[in-house]
């Protein structure tokens, strides 16, 4: 019988735990338990046929760190082939009635995956495939990934067990007394994953006791629409008599799990802690009864690498300000492949309290499936919303899927065959909400009822793929008012009938409802509170629109979702601020004369020295009116940040207060480019000699190379920025493509200098004309000549001083070596 | 010798120190401005941090002018030192988990400033849950008559960095605390902490003057001996 046939009526029983046993039979505290499957088969056999005879239908075969970075792939072969093996001939020895099954058991890598740790998220994929396939070829009947701490590195193994066997697979993570991951997710969050990329059942395991996880555990029988499985530990272990006992015994243990059996929970044992006699007690208490349905639960969900955002009890927002469209300086970033500017435009979405961000990055100059992947693989880095992934090209999509950490949001499918046969299957692999757009062949309806007809038909197709309804949220797409009269009421109706007909959620990207109108915002806040009030699910909107913001937390206050309306108030409090800024602007207006700018330039000048980003942006642009941009850098900027750069050297001014001032500084040129939009190159001006910038191979410290970057960028130099951890050949490519005549490494661990000598060795031989910069933790003067390197800056602002000295030397035609 | 019983425990969160997350931020004057970020800074991060811990008894042996400490062999003047008169001592890994990286690379992109303060509020978390931890385990030892003498790590003095390989397979770190190690030695989460400690009977005297002990004379966060 095949193990989901049996789950589909049956309580499965799990077995328990496997280290402690092994440290009683004399495993050492460090040694390798899966070794014992080659020296102590006969241990190994004896555990898995006791816990058969206990009454567990599965037994994880003796696999769990088997992996390529413990053992070499010959050893790696015969360890869980030999794992397989013992479990097959303890089941073929256990007497007992019950069904059995034997699982290829998958523990955690023991490496975090990037980017805060070291292991690629394909070469991850790539270490769980070569485990999947060999325990598949042993005749495995399953596959459990169990007491995996890390949603990113749960969607690898998972996406390796799919893609290289067709066995069923469980999946089980560990939560910690907060009830969140190691990383951060909540149980809502792994549901919405797992459930989305089609694990056959999802729960926990390890960590604690069953009590210490109940809550956990529920959360999962809450949203979970298929079986959970639940293998809690004995407790902690303590002290007693000169041996290691846990602090749940097995009557209290199997009480526990039971209750949790009795709501619902459809698989259960044991981890760390808990022998046979443990798993024989809840099979005693639980017995076999008829097992609790397993019912679909309908709750929409989208997650991140940190939280599920549930669709349906109140609106939904989706920042829309991640796109080229309309927007001459995104597209410059996209261009120049400047992520930073990116990521702060994610990030000040995320603080107007967006749910959600759209994510496009639609260029045709650009390589869109790469940047797409990159960006939404950045924006994790930063940010823990949700995003939904926005791009017509099938490619782009399946990349920033496949990378993305959690279950996405999809921007979008159509009723057209042809869009539905590209998008489904990849909803259908990787889990998403899609977004599907009510046109077809034949284009948008112009009624209401046509829109509806088009989401009917969306619907059916996406069921052959197995997309459950849920997985669907409807577009009837808003339209310019200032262009067909009628079209704000089709939208709105349709949004209503989609809803009240078919049962389905909806979004509109509510904007171009205003297109072509002077002060949309009025426009488009109306068309917003009225789709509200007609059941819209979610909206694609831009959070800095003041009028959005409003209707929104007046829309919540109205609709009881705002508890003594404490965030109306909080926000309202907000608002007179604002107006207050905007007055003091218009107050201070160019034209006031020379005496306004004189105590404007003072104003720019104490912003930059203070660190006050914002007034240093604002006086700037104010500026900017009267001045010529080139100007007031030369004039204004940086000779602010020289003083403060001067009184950091003489020690009067601190690390902190520099950055402060730096990045005030940063906020001032941001105006400045702003200004110059749309000239030839506003950088070509301003800019220096170009910089290449790297923290070296096998070091992962980038504090300190990113101060140096934000310095040398404001004093004008053209900084590449490899990053960190980057191999010497990627610092090389980059110099010879840049030909800088500056290159700077950072290393902040003695075991990374090497790597660093071998980036300079390469560098002299490659790119003789560049010289080279080192600073960091742990370099000195005479570690610096050691390893060859032109110049030691003990911190950021000698960095600028020397590269000051090589771009005049370099301005002046001389040649750099 | 090792003992077979791992401890994995959760602190609660150890009194904050201003004063040191100014010094390790390279903060020595005092700046209102600074100090306003310093306290934002702290208010962001506090909600997110959790104090975790692993420790494992283990007992000395000495021969062949090496110490056995059970699950790891080593011939540094460091360690003969430090655990100099112990008979035996403790292993532990300790972290405040990942938030802080996250907040460090979040920042790190756009507002140095705060990246070099959580930065910073990372070291003094990290060196205050260890403190914390050393207290309670201080005590615990207490009452079997020994000392719980000062901790010190893989990479101080001639402690190889190496011997990270070996804590992290004798505490399971991955699997307890989440921890990871990368190929050059460097843990995940950053502000995560392996040392030693030895534990010596009777009631001995541990000193605290930590920076004056040490033979790093250049060190930037080096206290002002005063």
């Amino acid at each position: 019988m095949n193990i989901l046939d049996y789950l589909k009526d049956h309580i499965v029983y799990l077995d328990g735990g496997m280290g402690t046993l092994l440290q009683a039979e004399g495993l050492q505290p460090g040694e390798y338990p899966e070794r014992w499957n080659l020296t102590h088969p006969e241990v190994i056999r004896r555990i898995h046929r006791a816990y058969f005879d206990a009454g567990s239908n599965i037994v994880n075969a003796n696999t769990f760190g088997a992996n390529a970075l413990k053992f070499g792939h010959e050893e790696l072969g015969q360890i869980i082939s030999a794992a397989l093996a013992q479990a097959a001939l303890a089941r073929e020895e256990s007497t007992s009635p019950q069904e059995k099954f034997i699982a290829l058991d998958i523990g955690p890598s023991g490496k975090l995956l990037k980017p805060y740790g070291d292991l690629d998220f394909e070469d991850a994929v790539s270490l769980f495939a070569e485990v999947v396939r060999l325990g598949a070829d042993c005749g495995a009947d399953l596959i459990f990934i169990e007491t995996m701490n890390d949603s990113y590195e749960t969607k690898a193994a998972l996406l390796a067990a799919k893609e290289n066997s067709s066995l069923p697979v469980f999946v089980s993570n560990a939560y910690g007394e907060d009830g969140l991951l190691m990383t951060g997710a909540s149980p809502e969050a792994m549901c919405a994953m797992l459930e989305g990329m089609g694990a056959d059942a999802i729960g926990l395991n390890c960590s604690l006791g069953p009590r210490q996880l109940r809550e956990a555990a529920r959360a999962y029988l809450r949203c979970s629409s298929v079986p959970v499985l639940f293998k809690p530990n004995a407790g902690l272990p303590k002290r007693e008599n000169g041996k290691t006992v846990y602090d749940v015994t097995a009557e209290e243990f199997a009480s526990d799990v039971a209750e949790l059996i009795r709501e619902g929970v459809r698989l259960a044992g044991g981890c760390c802690g808990t022998t046979p006699e443990y798993i024989r007690s809840l099979v005693q208490q639980a017995g076999h009864p008829d097992p609790l349905p397993i019912v679909p639960k309908d709750v929409t969900m989208v997650s991140s690498y940190t939280h599920a955002v549930m669709f349906g009890s109140e609106p939904i927002l989706i920042g829309e300000r991640i796109n080229p469209t309309g927007k001459k300086r995104f597209k410059q970033a996209l261009r120049e492949n400047d992520i930073d500017y990116i990521l702060e435009e994610g990030i000040r979405q995320q603080e107007q309290g967006v749910h959600i961000l759209d994510v496009n990055v639609g260029l045709p100059e650009i390589d869109e499936p790469a940047v797409l992947e990159q960006v939404t693989g950045e924006l994790q880095a930063v940010l823990d919303l949700p995003l939904q992934i926005d791009t017509t090209s099938t490619e782009a999509m399946e990349r920033a899927l496949r990378r993305y950490n959690g279950k996405a949001m999809i921007n979008s499918v159509n009723g057209k065959a042809e869009s539905m046969q590209a998008v489904f299957p990849l909803v259908r692999k990787y889990g998403g909400l899609v977004v599907a757009l009510t046109l077809d062949e034949d284009g948008i309806p112009a009624t209401a009822e046509g829109r509806v007809a088009v989401a009917e038909k969306i619907l059916r197709e996406a069921r052959k793929y197995g997309i459950p309804k849920k997985d669907l949220i409807f577009d009837p797409l808003a339209m310019a008012v200032s262009a067909d009269a009628g079209a704000a009421l089709v939208t709105l109706e349709a949004v209503s009938r989609i809803r009240k007909e078919l049962g389905c959620l909806t979004t509109l990207g509510v904007s171009n409802v205003s297109f072509g109108l002077p002060a949309r915002d009025a426009v488009t806040a109306a068309f917003f509170a009225a789709a509200l009030e007609q059941g819209l699910s979610a909206a694609i909107m831009n959070p800095h629109a003041a009028e959005m913001q409003k209707t929104i937390h007046a829309y919540r206050a109205l609709h009881g979702l705002d508890e003594n309306c404490a965030e109306y108030i909080a926000f309202a409090a907000r608002m007179p601020v604002e107006t207050a800024v905007t007055s003091a602007k218009a107050a201070s207006a160019p034209g006031d004369g020379v005496p306004g700018a004189q105590a404007e330039r003072s104003r720019l000048q104490t912003a930059i020295m203070k660190g006050l980003k914002e007034q240093a942006q604002e006086a700037a642009d104010i500026l900017l009116a009267t001045r010529e941009a080139l100007d007031l850098v030369q004039t204004e900027i940086i000779p602010a940040l020289d003083e403060v750069g001067k009184g950091f050297e003489a020690k009067t001014v601190f690390l902190p207060q520099l950055l402060m001032s730096a990045e005030a500084a940063k906020y001032a040129f941001e105006a400045v480019k702003k200004h110059m939009e749309g000239n030839a190159d506003p950088a070509k001006n301003i800019r220096k000699c170009p910089f290449v910038l790297a923290t070296v191979h096998g070091d992962i410290h980038d504090i300190g190379k990113n101060i140096v970057r934000l310095l040398l960028e404001n004093y004008g130099f053209s900084v590449t920025d490899l990053g960190k951890d980057v191999p010497p050949e990627t610092v090389v490519g980059a110099v010879v493509r840049t030909h800088a005549p500056l290159c700077g490494l950072s290393a902040l661990m003695t075991t990374t200098v090497p790597a660093m000598e071998e980036t300079i060795r390469l560098l002299h031989r490659e790119a003789p004309w560049c010289r080279v910069v080192v600073g960091g933790a742990v370099l000195t003067q005479e570690y610096a000549d050691e390893i060859g390197a032109d110049h030691y800056a003990p911190d950021a602002m000698e960095t600028v001083r020397y590269a000051d000295r090589i771009n005049e030397l370099v301005q002046k035609g001389e040649p750099s070596v | 010798m090792t003992e077979e019983i791992l401890h994995t425990m959760t602190l609660s969160a150890p009194p904050r120190n201003m004063r040191e997350v100014l010094r390790y931020a390279g903060c020595r004057g005092r700046d209102e401005a600074v100090e306003r970020l310093a306290k934002e800074c702290m208010e962001e991060a506090w909600p997110q941090l959790r104090y975790r811990a692993c420790w494992r008894r283990f007992s000395v042996e000495r021969s062949g002018g090496e110490i056995d400490l059970g699950f790891a062999r080593t011939g540094s003047e460091t360690a003969g030192r430090f655990l100099e008169g112990c008979s035996g001592g403790i292993v532990f890994a300790a972290t405040v988990g990942l938030p802080l990286d996250r907040l460090i690379s979040r920042y790190g992109r756009t507002s140095p400033a705060r990246a070099l303060m959580f930065q910073a509020i990372g070291a003094e978390r990290i060196e205050s849950l260890c403190d914390c931890l050393q207290q309670q385990l201080s005590a615990h030892f207490a009452s079997e008559g020994l000392s719980l003498q000062r901790r010190f790590s893989p990479g101080y003095g001639d402690l190889p960095l190496a011997m990270q390989r070996e804590i992290f397979q004798v505490l399971d770190c991955s699997r307890q605390l989440g921890l990871s190690l990368n190929d050059s030695l460097l843990m995940s989460p950053s502000k995560s902490v392996t040392a030693l400690a030895g534990l010596k009977h009777g009631v001995c005297p541990v000193g605290q003057e930590k920076c004056r002990e040490c033979s790093k004379k250049d060190c930037n966060y080096r206290k002002d001996e005063t």
